[in-house]
């Protein structure tokens, strides 16, 4: 079937069987290998990716799920040649050993902090725990993730997409009241 | 003097993240080759069973399939059995066949039986099930005691009573010790198998040039020569015609140390098929087929005299080897394992018999610190209980009984050599950090309240660094275990390093870079640092057993040494001066007392490279190559305190603090070390509450997802309180020892400690690894009966 996918601002198209993971079409039709694939049962995060501003597992959506929309990966998350601040955070207080889970772990505390910015240390571990990482022992990932939440404020490039998120889960969260009632 | 930051001990920010925080890193599933195929594996589903058929018609009328092929097909093509690299000698060891597919019999479930070949993954895997593979089973043995009783089920013609080998170590007069001992202590330690589980799955692509009968293999792999080497004796293709390519590689804590079936499948698939070949493992695939480590049942007993001191530690070990040899199966449980038992103290009797024993399991190999932490926690368990016994502090029996410092070597019972040591100085330390009698007074408040808080103390010393050669052929390694480098000035002054051990997350990309920017005087951002690739690099044995920097930098050393003593000589030449009146420092090189007029390292590059105007004799360039065989392994050890509090409510257990000190001696990156300890504690506290493969009777592995085998999330830890001391080694220029499995050795048995000092109002006295809330609950219950 014909997919189509917006990745990091190119269109992307591919006559895929309908069972291709969404991970599938990001690395081998699209060729954007920095989304890695760590397990196959949902656990480990590394395909973390942002499928229409929400970061979701891409190895749990079908790509012909998210046909007519748009993601962003790893290698599109700096903007206009400037490390995005939670990449810089990682290089700046040593958050990644092998890099493996990285791109995942990045991808997913980008969204962590744009939901909640003023995060403790045990809020932040717990936002992490559907990420995992073999070679830090989490705590230079924690304290990057930290570190990126004070350069992420509102004066920063990456403020559009905050709002932008902070809308999509204000509706989110107005939807969830209403079915709640 | 200008306000320079000295590279060697700077907190330098890694050289590889800039790729890793982008996406632009390249593991090896990362490569796509034109017309490349895709394989896939069919794995039994039984721990033991006869073959009686393969019926691959099916399969090779899908859609997309290639080829489908089996183990009879690959020994038909001249491809043999997986080697073992290490045979350790006066052990009786037997190597039975393990040939890359099952031809016969199957021994362990996810055993290899036939590999499909497919346009790509998602065709192959398909395929894969429709393989028609008939199986009569065969009854099932997968506990390694069990293995070796009369009666077991036997996995291999050659191996009576499924025994692989006997080991012994012994030092003193073990017997005398015992008889004369006031208190003895015993116990059946079930140290368990656990699962490496490198975050990035394994992968093995080959393409054959079949008319240039040579193969290049890309690979995740920490040791890219080694490979190259075992894949020479298994394939057709001589070590030569051989180019193995180890890209970045996402984690491998040992389990990426051996050389894999799946390494000679594709390389047999690419001959068969003309095109490139990949696989990569599912991650229940790796659970399956990817080495195992731990796994020994210890029966152990030490002795001592009333006053404390220690005389003797015996035990009896049934390591269980899984179903074949992997590389390295048979050193982890005993020269890395029996010749650590007297730890960082004066025990002078030992005793230890190690049976090595095949099961049907996943074969077992090095997992990081692979059998020193199964020698630590054995050794650090029965000073607990000796303390118990004597109603002793932990840390003044240790204290009692801890080798004196010393600095030129000190020889325990089992026969090694520490190098360099100071056991008190990072025991000090350690519960100056902790406030050690404030936790004790704080335990006995809550005690007094109810509640069961507990503080667990290790101290341990480990061997890595390794290591000599020689002791390397007398122990039995299949290998050498030097390094070698080469430092290469380009025309403009840059630097390339390029090294044959492979860093894999360790950082020593930049580390390195630090190394030669500090020797050469020449900044960081000027070097260039290149391993992975066999047909690029000089030789070189890998990266494993804390090794890579302890042993790769003395060879690095040696490389820049030989560039100082040739730029002398151009110097001498521009500056009209003698040789022996040069002097470098800083990067420049001058003539004694006149600085001023000094050649910077940047043009002795340039004028070696072109080589307009050379002294006499002098060749032109500005490259050295130097080979470095250590005198001596590395011995770091330190001090690590665990502070918990469990619910005896629910069996579960707050994890409240942790406290590290580890000696690596000099540090060049304090930042890349403290990483390398978190991520160590964090692997070893994993070993004493969580992880924990479990097989049932008929051999099936009931933990083989992620779902259902519990490695720890970043919730699982509080911050960690490092702390170091700094005792030089003088078995490498730099006086640097191994940091990478420190975290892990010492930090299983602080923990297991801190949870039994915890229990032990209630009464409790064991509880098997891991400490599941359900394990400590039942154990609370079991002794309120």
């Amino acid at each position: 079937m014909n997919v189509t996918l917006t990745i990091n601002g190119s269109t992307h198209q591919g006559d895929v069987e309908p069972r291709m993971l969404l991970v599938d079409f990001i690395r081998d039709v699209a060729g954007l290998t920095g989304t890695n694939i760590g397990c196959d049962t949902g656990q480990c995060g590394s395909c973390t990716v942002h499928l229409d501003g929400k970061s979701v597992k891409s190895c749990m959506v079908l790509a012909a799920q998210a046909d007519g929309s748009s993601v962003t990966t790893i290698e599109g998350l700096a903007s206009n040649g400037t490390l995005h601040p939670m990449q810089e955070a990682f290089r700046q207080n040593h958050g990644l050993q092998c890099g493996f889970c990285t791109p995942g772990m990045i991808m997913t505390a980008v969204k962590l902090v744009e939901r909640n910015p003023d995060m403790s240390d045990a809020e932040v571990r717990h936002g992490l725990e559907g990420n995992l990482c073999r070679c830090t022992g989490y705590e230079n990932i924690v304290k990057s993730v930290i570190a990126a939440a004070k350069d992420m404020g509102p004066h920063s490039p990456f403020e559009a997409d905050r709002a932008a998120h902070r809308e999509t889960l204000r509706e989110a969260e107005e939807i969830a009241s209403r079915r709640s009632e | 003097m200008t306000a320079t930051i000295r590279p060697f001990g700077h907190d330098q920010k890694r050289v590889e993240d800039p790729r890793m925080i982008t996406g632009q890193a390249k593991y090896t599933d990362d490569f796509t080759l034109p017309g490349m195929l895709h394989l896939a594996v069919v794995r039994s589903p039984f721990a033991h069973a006869r073959i009686t058929g393969i019926d691959t018609t099916a399969a090779e009328a899908m859609p997309g399939v290639r080829a489908v092929f089996t183990g009879a097909q690959m020994r038909d093509a001249g491809y043999g059995g997986i080697p073992c690299a290490w045979v350790v000698p006066d052990s009786g060891t037997v190597t039975p066949e393990h040939p890359p597919l099952a031809i016969d019999t199957v021994r362990y479930v996810g055993d290899a039986v036939a590999a499909v070949v497919a346009d790509n993954d998602y065709l192959a895997r398909d395929a894969a099930m429709a393989v028609e593979v008939d199986y009569e089973p065969l009854d099932v043995v997968t506990d390694a005691h069990a293995a070796h009783q009369d009666g077991a089920p036997q996995l291999h013609a050659d191996a009576a009573n499924n025994q692989c080998f006997k080991w012994t170590v012994a030092g003193g007069d073990i017997d005398a010790a015992f008889a004369e001992a006031d208190v003895t202590v015993s116990e059946r330690i079930i140290n368990q198998r656990l699962v490496p589980m490198a975050m990035e799955p394994r992968s093995a692509l080959a393409q054959v040039i079949g008319s240039m009968g040579e193969v290049t293999l890309w690979n995740t792999t920490q040791n890219p020569h080694i490979v190259r080497f075992l894949t020479s004796l298994d394939t057709p293709f001589p070590e030569h015609k051989i180019r193995v390519i180890a890209p970045d590689v996402g984690g491998g804590f040992g389990s990426k140390i051996p050389h894999y079936p799946e390494d000679t499948m594709v390389i047999y698939a690419s001959q068969l098929t003309g095109a490139p070949v990949k696989w990569t493992e599912t991650r229940s695939e790796n659970f399956q087929a990817t080495i195992h480590g731990r796994d020994h049942v210890q029966d152990v007993e030490m002795c001592a005299k009333s006053d404390g001191t220690i005389t003797g530690i015996r035990a009896t070990v049934w390591a269980n080897l899984g179903a074949y040899l992997s590389t390295a199966s048979t050193g982890v449980p005993t020269i890395l394992h029996g010749l650590m038992l007297s730890g960082c103290y004066t025990i002078p009797n030992i005793h230890e018999d190690v049976y090595g024993m095949f099961t049907n399991t996943t074969p077992v190999d090095a997992y990081r610190g692979a059998g020193r932490p199964e020698a630590v926690f054995m050794v650090e368990r029965l000073v607990d209980k000796v303390a118990n016994a004597l109603d002793m502090d932990p840390v003044d029996i240790r204290r009692q009984n801890f080798i004196p410092p010393f600095d030129d070597g000190h020889e325990v019972a089992t026969g090694l050599i520490y190098d360099t040591g100071n056991y008190h100085g990072a025991l000090d330390l350690a519960l100056e950090k902790a406030g050690y009698e404030e936790l004790r007074r704080a335990q006995e408040e809550a005690r007094a309240e109810g509640r069961y808080m507990g503080i667990g103390v290790c101290t341990y010393v480990e061997i890595c660094g390794l290591g000599p050669s020689e002791v390397a052929g007398a122990v039995g390694f299949g290998g050498g275990l030097w390094e070698s480098a080469i430092v290469r000035f380009h025309p403009s002054g840059k630097v390339r390093l390029m090294v044959g051990v492979n860093p894999h997350g360790q950082g020593e990309q930049t580390t390195f870079a630090q190394v030669v920017a500090d020797q050469m005087g020449v900044p960081v951002g000027d070097v260039d640092v290149f391993y992975g690739d066999t047909a690029q690099t000089p030789m070189g044995w890998g990266t494993y057993g804390s090794r890579t920097t302890a042993v790769a930098a003395g060879a690095i050393v040696g490389a820049m040494e030989k560039i100082k003593e040739k730029g002398r000589k151009i110097a001498a030449h521009l500056l009209e001066a003698a040789v022996e009146d040069i002097e470098f420092d800083d990067g420049k090189f001058y003539v004694k007392g006149s600085p001023e007029a000094a050649k910077t390292i940047q043009e002795i590059a340039t004028a070696a490279n072109v080589a307009w105007s050379m002294p006499e004799g002098v060749e032109p360039g500005l490259e050295a190559s130097a080979f470095f065989n250590p005198s001596n392994f590395v011995y770091p050890f330190g001090a690590h305190i665990a502070v918990v509090e469990v619910d005896p409510e629910t069996g579960e257990i707050d994890f409240q603090r942790y406290i590290a000190v580890d000696d690596c001696g000099p540090i060049i990156n304090p930042m890349i070390v403290e990483g390398q300890v978190h991520g160590g504690i964090a692997q070893g506290v994993a070993q004493a509450l969580w992880e924990g493969v479990e097989y049932d009777d008929a051999g099936n592995l009931l933990t083989s997802s992620l779902m259902d085998y519990a490695i720890p999330k970043a919730g699982s830890f509080p911050k960690f309180e490092l702390g170091h001391t700094v005792t030089p080694t003088e078995v490498n220029p730099l006086g640097v020892k191994g940091i990478g499995e420190t975290g892990t050795i010492g930090s299983t048995p602080a923990m297991y400690s801190a949870v039994m000092d915890a229990l032990a109002p209630l009464g409790v006295e064991k509880v098997d690894m891991p400490l599941t809330p359900e394990r400590v609950w039942r154990a609370i219950e079991a002794a309120k009966a």
